[in-house]
């Protein structure tokens, strides 16, 4: 079975967490006590109907508030697909957690109200989805009960959505109306679009095209820690454990190891002491090789002919994930791959008006959910790959140094 | 043509896989909350696969609560005996009898609570800088806002509205000095995850997990085993069944359900026919609507 991995975007209100609800319930992923749980809440609140949405709303706070302030993840299954739901939040003061959604989906789904077509917050989260590179966006665009189910509405909002994606790097877009509340279009096709040739949701989240989403060409090992039984049995293993981040490694294959440049080839690939053939990503074995050549903990095994780029000066957009304005001259801790160093921002070229995608020149005070397009300098080499040829070797963190909090996200141009 | 994709529970393992050998890189003195139940098994399994032929790099701390089920304490020496792993216990039993937390009384008394309280005590005691959990976040409603690193402050507390963002695959280790984190592999594993991988992969686990007679008492609905440590009332009597666990947790407080799944393939076509979570029978999150989320911010599992 396939595991797909999808972000749920929108604003307040577009009803996302009724649309994951309604996918759980008809898929019936729901649990007897979860749905009792809820339609007991769902009383308390002197609702009329029973409220799919408490289904997701998990924390304290965001059930009093009635919306949901921090990733929740969920899964579900289908006899085709297991699926995994991060559940982002719309609300704009954490459009952080967008981004940490959408950094590990496959699919990006983004909610649009039919009553109000484009706002603000679908451009944001679109662009998001753009710059963590999702492969598979889908459209959603719900409450089409509240506007009589009328292609008109429907047709511009798709016309509006692709005048605005012509800006952006997106593979593969499509679109679905909805009706989340009432389960239109999302497991069954709905009776009340009759003009609508398309798939159903879930219909679409089953058959999009996920295998090819790795980078299978280009070798990239980044080495998380030395295995050294240092046993009777085991006296001269020496085995470099990590996950493969892209490319197909097999025995045999001379890799070169970095930062060092040594070179030896893979005497053996295996996981638990079973041999492993050939590995490619995500797959976590340990790798031992025919000559004992220095390695460790951040170094990279990668091909003699075809490396990273070995860089301390790095051009990047970050996002600001801190509450705290960014702190110009402040040395970062930067976390890449399984290395670190320091880093600290040189020049910001520029912040991205995410509504428009306009460049504003000149501006150098960051502030919570901002990107900007950043050039860095580290104290030692990363081993990097543009974030679009690679999605582990193209990203980043920033740890501000005092906090020790996560304060930006960075994806690599070059 | 070889296929190069992974199938749902190679990419979970691998992924699991990840997490532990971050935690082993990351971290001066890590440990794993073993609970002696399938998921602490499981997370134990995976840090076997993720550093052999080298061993477990974590010794396994088990928090006693005294009101353990007997197979649950055996079935851990035997395990800790056969990994060669070092296990480090935590008892209730004594943080009760030093005073240091209070014995619940009456008759849905349970010591989930005070077992927070020697948990703390064990990771301060042991200096513990990261502890590896069984948790799941398909679990409950709180577990699915949890980070694989989750931070906690020098009280223990989590946070749940100031979580570190958490992206790719980098997770963010460094801590204050007398903070430490909860790290859990396997988050993203669901309990029908859980099963099919004790299947393919053999996993030993308790015999309670498997449908056998016990003596039993029924109460609010829940079938709890009868024991030395739960209090009938008046109406309330033991009844002789044939029950299995879905999770482990005290004696006092774990409900049961009548079962006839005695092997591992019976359990799974049971679990995937099931209409209830695994959780929904287990007393301390029935307290309140937000009990797991009010006992996590105290520094609970």
């Amino acid at each position: 079975m396939d595991l797909v991995r999808f972000i749920t975007a929108g604003s307040v209100d577009d009803g996302k967490s009724t649309l994951i609800g309604r996918l759980l319930y008809d898929s019936k992923s729901i649990f007897e006590d979860q749905l009792d749980h809820v339609a007991k809440a769902s009383e308390k609140k002197g609702l009329a109907h029973v409220d799919l949405a408490l289904l997701t709303d998990g924390l304290r706070d965001e059930r009093e508030q009635g919306i949901t302030i921090d990733v929740a993840y969920r899964y579900f299954a289908t006899p085709k697909r297991k699926f995994i739901i991060a559940d982002c939040p719309g609300h704009i003061q954490y459009t952080r957690n967008m981004v940490t959604g959408a950094s590990t989906a496959n699919v990006a789904l983004i909610l649009v109200d039919a009553r109000n077509g484009l706002t603000e917050q679908t451009h944001r989260h679109s662009f998001i989805a753009s710059l963590l590179q999702i492969p598979h966006l889908i459209i959603c665009i719900n409450k089409m009960d509240l506007v009589n189910y009328d292609q008109q509405v429907y047709d511009q909002i798709v016309e509006d959505y692709r005048n605005f994606a012509a800006k952006l790097e997106v593979r593969d877009i499509q679109f679905v109306p909805v009706s989340a509340l009432h389960g239109d279009n999302i497991v069954e096709p709905s009776t009340n679009m009759d003009w609508y040739r398309g798939s159903t949701l879930l219909y679409t989240l089953e058959n999009c095209h996920v295998s090819s989403d790795q980078n299978m060409v280009d070798c990239r090992f980044p080495v998380q820690t030395v295995l050294r039984p240092k046993s009777d049995e085991f006296h001269d293993y020496r085995g470099y454990a990590g996950r493969v981040a892209g490319g197909i490694f097999k025995p045999g294959d001379e890799v070169v190891a970095l930062p060092s440049g040594f070179t030896s080839k893979i005497s053996r690939i295996s996981l638990a002491g079973k041999e492993v053939e050939e590995a490619f990503p995500p797959m976590s074995v340990a790798i031992e090789l025919e000559d004992d050549i220095d390695v460790s903990r951040g170094d990279m095994l990668a091909r003699l002919n075809n490396q990273p780029t070995a860089a301390q000066d790095i051009d990047a957009i970050i996002c600001w994930l801190s509450d705290k304005p960014m702190v110009p001259r402040t040395k970062f801790i930067i976390k890449h791959t399984s290395r670190e160093a320091r880093a600290m921002v040189k020049e910001v070229n520029y912040t991205l008006d995410i509504n428009t995608l306009h460049r504003q020149e000149g501006e150098q005070d960051i502030q919570m959910n901002d990107i900007a397009r950043v050039q860095l300098r580290t104290t030692s080499p990363l081993f990097i790959d543009p974030y679009n040829k690679n999605r582990t070797t193209g990203a980043f963190i920033l740890i501000d140094p005092v906090s020790l909090n996560t304060v930006a996200a960075g994806v690599i141009k070059s | 043509m070889q296929n190069y994709n992974l199938n749902h529970l190679e990419q979970l393992e691998a992924e699991a896989i990840h997490v532990l050998r971050e935690t082993a890189a990351q971290f001066d003195n890590p440990s794993i909350l073993f609970s002696g139940g399938k998921d602490s098994i499981v997370a134990t399994h995976l840090a076997w696969k993720a550093f052999y032929p080298a061993s477990i790099p974590f010794p396994l701390v088990h928090i006693d609560t005294g009101h353990n089920f007997p197979e649950t304490i055996s079935f851990r020496d035997e395990m800790v005996a056969r990994l060669g792993a070092k296990l480090v216990v935590g008892s209730v039993e004594k943080t009760i009898r030093e005073g240091r937390v209070a014995e619940e009384k009456g008759h849905n008394a349970s010591r989930n609570i005070a077992q927070t309280t020697t948990l703390i005590e064990t990771i301060e005691g042991h200096q513990y800088d990261a502890c590896i959990g069984g948790g799941r976040r398909d679990e409950e409603k709180a577990r699915a806002k949890e980070r694989f690193f989750s931070h906690r402050d020098e009280f223990s507390q989590w946070n749940p509205k100031n979580q570190r963002p958490e992206l790719w695959s980098i997770y963010n280790g460094h801590k204050q000095f007398g903070e430490h984190f909860r790290v859990f592999p396997i988050s993203n594993w669901t309990e029908m995850d859980i099963w099919q991988y004790i299947l393919q992969e053999q996993i030993e686990i308790p015999s309670l997990y498997f449908a056998h007679e016990r003596d039993c008492v029924v109460r609010n609905g829940v079938i709890l085993a009868y024991s030395e440590y739960l209090t009938l009332k008046p109406d309330e009597r033991v009844e002789r069944m044939k029950v299995r666990f879905r999770t482990l947790g005290d004696l006092t407080i774990t409900g049961a359900i009548e079962s006839e799944a005695d092997t591992l393939e019976k359990v799974i076509a049971e679990v995937a026919a099931m209409r209830a979570t695994e959780r929904g029978n287990r007393a301390d999150d029935r307290r309140s609507e937000t009990a797991m989320e009010d006992r996590k911010r105290e520094g609970y599992f």
